[in-house]
């Protein structure tokens, strides 16, 4: 690669940025508390390079005019990213770092009003699935590439409701208001088939000014790409049904 | 079959398979379902390349049908393995249940997608440019010969259900 020269101190100064704080936390929970285990810190570390490969880099830079490039980047900071973080547990880890009455406080704010709301799998769902329609379906795609301000806010929307959505689903995490395993099911069924539906639509009417090839090739990056993915979220989601059912029979409610 | 030979007695060991019948059942039933919707994407859709990714004839309604049932069919096969295992652990697997309920979901969505996805919906064909005529009923009547098959299979439980019991009541 000719130019990776140029993108590489970037790259690693971002990932080394994303992985600090993980490993400052899980450094100083470890001498109070168990050993963390190293699967989730690896879990973190892959979370940052994909998201730092989504944001610097030759396929960063080719994602402005390549709607293939595009998706490849909608799949790994909005899906992808998501899931590895998540994996990670970094509530639970600050929850553990932090002193008790900052613990306390950062839970007091989970439990609290807009966050209840957010974390309500139908919420998600419409800020992640419904975002893409939006970014799609509306002038908002063209002014991306437009503005940088854009470009950033709608990558910053893209990770963080791909996260919201992620964590909503499959409880990895720590997570105050639970709901059951067939409302979640039947959400995350639903929010798949509208990423299926989109794909499609988009496969016949891309975004203004993305050739016919280019916007074929992304949307079935986009359909493919994200029945992969969610294979994952579906596959853990039944493990955490599988491990609950061990203990009682009222698991599917 | 593999039994757990610390519970098994002397005889046919039936297990705890009767207390869960309809989670067999269920459990054959998607996993039938998300083996024939992955049978057709990976035969139809990659090898054979018949079916087209979107054919760009197909209605609003037809796209939001075929979204809709392939992610429950994707959900639904990676669920059943874990039932299956649920079951497994708790000695009440019961292999004909669930190969019928296998069975019955592989060729009612068979039928389902040849009926309403290809004919009512019209969301893409079985082949292009060639009469489809034979490929649509070859395609309906084996969903109609699953459907039987399974149901047969799983009428055959039923009657050793009852055949059980009226054996027990005799004893």
């Amino acid at each position: 690669m000719p130019d990776a020269g140029e993108f590489l101190p970037l790259f690693l100064f971002a990932v080394l940025l994303a992985v600090a704080p993980y490993f400052s936390a899980v450094f100083l929970s470890n001498k109070k508390q168990r050993k963390w285990p190293t699967y989730r810190i690896v879990f973190w570390c892959l979370g940052a390079v994909s998201i730092a490969a989504a944001l610097i880099g030759p396929l960063a830079d080719q994602a402005h005019a390549d709607f293939r490039m595009h998706m490849a980047v909608h799949l790994l900071l909005g899906m992808l990213a998501p899931l590895l973080i998540a994996i990670s547990r970094p509530m639970t880890l600050l929850l553990r770092t932090l002193n008790v009455s900052s613990a306390r406080g950062v839970t007091a704010l989970l439990k609290s009003g807009p966050f209840r709301l957010m974390s309500n799998p139908i919420t998600a769902a419409f800020l992640n699935i419904g975002g893409l329609y939006v970014l799609y379906m509306t002038a908002l795609f063209h002014s991306m590439h437009q503005s940088p301000l854009v470009y950033a806010l709608v990558h910053l929307h893209i990770f963080l409701a791909g996260y919201l959505f992620t964590v909503s689903i499959v409880y990895f995490d720590v997570t105050p208001h639970r709901f059951s395993f067939l409302f979640r099911s039947i959400v995350l069924i639903i929010a798949l088939a509208g990423h299926k539906i989109l794909a499609k639509t988009l496969y016949a009417s891309p975004p203004e000014g993305v050739p016919r090839s280019e916007a074929e090739a992304g949307s079935m990056l986009m359909y493919y790409g994200g029945d992969a993915i969610d294979a994952f979220l579906i596959f853990f989601l039944c493990l955490h049904w599988y491990k609950a059912a061990a203990k009682g029979e009222a698991s599917f409610f | 079959m593999t039994m757990n030979p610390a519970n098994a007695p002397s005889g046919k060991n039936t297990g705890n398979r009767k207390l869960y019948g309809s989670r067999n059942f269920w459990s054959g039933l998607f996993f039938g379902i998300g083996l024939i919707a992955f049978m057709d994407e990976v035969v139809f859709h990659q090898l054979l390349q018949w079916h087209h990714f979107y054919d760009l004839a197909t209605t609003r309604i037809g796209i939001v049908s075929d979204g809709l049932l392939n992610s429950f069919a994707w959900f639904s096969g990676i669920f059943s393995f874990f039932m299956v295992a649920d079951l497994r652990r708790k000695n009440a697997f019961w292999p004909k249940k669930w190969i019928g309920a296998v069975i019955l979901g592989a060729g009612s969505f068979q039928l389902f997608d040849g009926l309403i996805n290809h004919k009512v919906l019209n969301l893409h064909q079985i082949r292009y440019d060639v009469n489809i005529l034979p490929y649509d009923l070859v395609w309906n009547i084996l969903a109609v010969v699953l459907i039987l098959i399974g149901v047969f299979l799983l009428s055959q439980t039923r009657s050793s259900q009852k055949k059980k019991k009226a054996g027990n009541s005799h004893a």
